[in-house]
């Protein structure tokens, strides 16, 4: 008797939980795609507004669809209208971009791999202190360099151009490259690097036969980091260079801000599309590696 | 010569960094820290001056603006990321469909300029055709939301960016620390009869004091160094309101030519951020010598 009342009563709480537990799975789900609007928001309405005509923008809401797929914006955006001064569009500076991130991301990766390798596996006294000397690079808010190195790029003849972006950004990445690389090859086991040693092999045998062929991870987290910082970069761009040799975050800009008689709203969201586009779809492709960076490197801010 | 060489190749090949470094990290620090002692102008002057930057500086009005500023957008910026952050972070841990897609909707905006953004987030807030229009046509007549002309409040325009860029970072650090904490101890705790609120509160939560403080240390550092958002936002306005410490510095440089000046707030921002970042270098490096 005693037995099967327990039971009822225990039965009856688990009905009970299942149901709270439904309740809160639904609140959960509730939650989760409430905020993933919030965040999906932004990009939503650039994509339609983008789309829109100034007649739709001015008629519809924020949110409504637009009438047609009226890519003429992104032309505009991407090619300018064809006539002459005043005339600013991306394309040239989508260039200048690329010039800048390539020759950067290869040389700041380059040499944070060697410094990494020597960090590592060539110790020497006092090298904690030489890494803790490199660290300290990742922290230093870059308003306590923009003017010496302002002087600097104009001493050496290549302030205002993508020679010097490209330096800059070689020379203030390295703290975050060799951070990557240097946590990493740390894991390396160096019994594998003493054999070789051994063996007979040299300093850059053993980084090009013994590190470079494990390394594949590390650099594509290194590079897709270096990307995203140097493509995104402004403080530099737009202190550094100016006209025809800006980087697109700063053509960008001073796109949406020339104040022309009409503002035309498509016109710049196709812009920043452009502009965020390339960095958009490495995080798409390779989400895991980017967040691996983030998560390791992310001081920078 | 050659064994030399080969004995040290090592360190030759490390030299380039280190002195990239040296030259451009710490020598351009100290350049900017004696010129802030100085009365430059639009050139850099080497007699010293003394304090008196510094003097104006904190008699400015509006770098007394700029620091307010940050203040408050510090503090809101912090609690907002670290609330949302965590929220999320405890909720996609609970085996959640789609967890890698929400994932990835929360992070994109890292992948994204400030610049990009803040493009974005002015077209948004702008009363004339954004958020206020979009309520108006839906037919709530009187709904205002003008903050980003407005003196008072542009500011938390500026926060509200600002969380949206980076929350979901937050969310990413406390994912990944509850995911290192092993399952024996959620269960035992269930086990004991622990409710799941519970076990976060009690026990997962307090065991994720080093993600607090990364993402503390993280936060801070995005916050003192905010440039690209406001530019893009506000440009420091409307009037000044909007200013903080990294518009006012390059403002100072390269717009009215006060070098001295502009060295000056360079280095209370430096002093800003090495207040927050060695502690913490130096609990990190304890933690992984203790290893």
């Amino acid at each position: 008797m005693q037995d099967s009342l327990k039971s009822t009563s225990y039965q009856q709480l688990e009905q009970k939980s299942k149901y709270t537990n439904m309740f809160l799975r639904w609140f959960l789900y509730f939650i989760l795609i409430l905020f993933a609007s919030y965040f999906i928001f932004p990009l939503y309405v650039m994509v339609v507004t983008s789309l829109k005509t100034m007649e739709e923008i001015r008629q519809g809401t924020l949110l409504s669809w637009p009438s047609g797929l009226n890519l003429e914006s992104w032309a505009v955006a991407w090619g300018g209208r064809g006539y002459g001064a005043g005339d600013t569009f991306l394309r040239p500076y989508f260039w200048n971009s690329i010039k800048m991130v390539v020759p950067a991301v290869f040389f700041s990766t380059f040499i944070g791999a060697m410094t990494g390798y020597v960090l590592t596996k060539w110790r020497f006294k006092g090298d904690q202190w030489v890494f803790l000397f490199l660290l300290f690079g990742c922290f230093i808010p870059f308003q306590a360099i923009l003017l010496p190195m302002a002087r600097t790029l104009g001493v050496l003849g290549i302030s205002n151009s993508v020679i010097g972006l490209v330096l800059v950004h070689t020379v203030y990445g390295i703290p975050f490259t060799t951070l990557f690389f240097r946590n990493y090859y740390i894991s390396v086991p160096t019994e594998l690097v003493k054999a070789a040693r051994i063996d007979g092999a040299g300093f850059f045998k053993i980084f090009f036969k013994i590190l470079l062929p494990i390394s594949a991870p590390i650099i594509v987290v290194t590079v897709i980091w270096q990307f995203t910082q140097i493509w995104n970069d402004f403080l530099f761009g737009s202190t550094f260079s100016f006209g025809e040799a800006a980087p697109i975050q700063v053509a960008l800009n001073n796109m949406v801000l020339s104040s022309t008689s009409v503002k035309e709203y498509n016109v710049d969201m196709a812009s920043a599309i452009i502009a965020g586009i390339p960095t958009l779809i490495v995080y798409v492709l390779a989400g895991k590696y980017f967040i691996r960076g983030l998560t390791s490197g992310a001081v920078k801010g | 010569m050659f064994k030399w060489l080969e004995k040290n190749l090592p360190k030759i090949v490390m030299a380039p960094a280190v002195g990239l470094i040296g030259w451009f990290v710490y020598g351009f620090v100290l350049w900017t820290l004696y010129i802030s002692f100085t009365n430059s102008k639009i050139l850099p002057k080497y007699e010293l001056w003394g304090f008196g930057q510094y003097e104006k500086l904190w008699a400015s009005r509006k770098w007394l603006i700029a620091v307010d500023n940050l203040l408050i957008f510090t503090a809101l910026f912090l609690i907002f990321c670290v609330v949302i952050g965590i929220i999320l972070a405890i909720f996609l841990d609970q085996k959640i469909r789609a967890e890698g897609l929400l994932r990835t909707i929360y992070l994109y905006p890292m992948a994204l300029s400030f610049i990009v953004t803040g493009t974005a987030w002015k077209w948004i807030l702008n009363p004339t055709l954004g958020i206020q229009k979009m309520f108006r046509d839906w037919g709530f007549e009187d709904f205002t939301f003008d903050w980003l002309v407005d003196r008072e409040m542009a500011i938390y325009t500026i926060v509200i960016a600002g969380v949206w860029q980076s929350a979901g970072f937050v969310m990413a650090l406390f994912l990944a620390g509850l995911r290192s904490v092993e399952d024996e101890i959620v269960k035992a705790a269930k086990i004991d009869g622990a409710s799941l609120f519970t076990v976060y509160w009690k026990i997962l939560l307090p065991m994720m004091r080093p993600v607090f403080f990364t993402s503390f240390v993280i936060l801070v550092h995005i916050s003192i160094k905010s440039y690209d958002l406001i530019v893009a936002l506000t440009q420091g306005g409307p009037g000044i309101s909007t200013t903080m410490p990294a518009l006012y510095m390059t403002q100072t440089a390269f717009h009215k030519s006060q070098v001295g000046l502009s060295a000056a707030s360079a280095m209370m921002m430096f002093m800003a951020v090495a207040a927050v970042i060695i502690p913490y270098l130096y609990s990190e490096l304890r933690r992984e010598n203790a290893r």
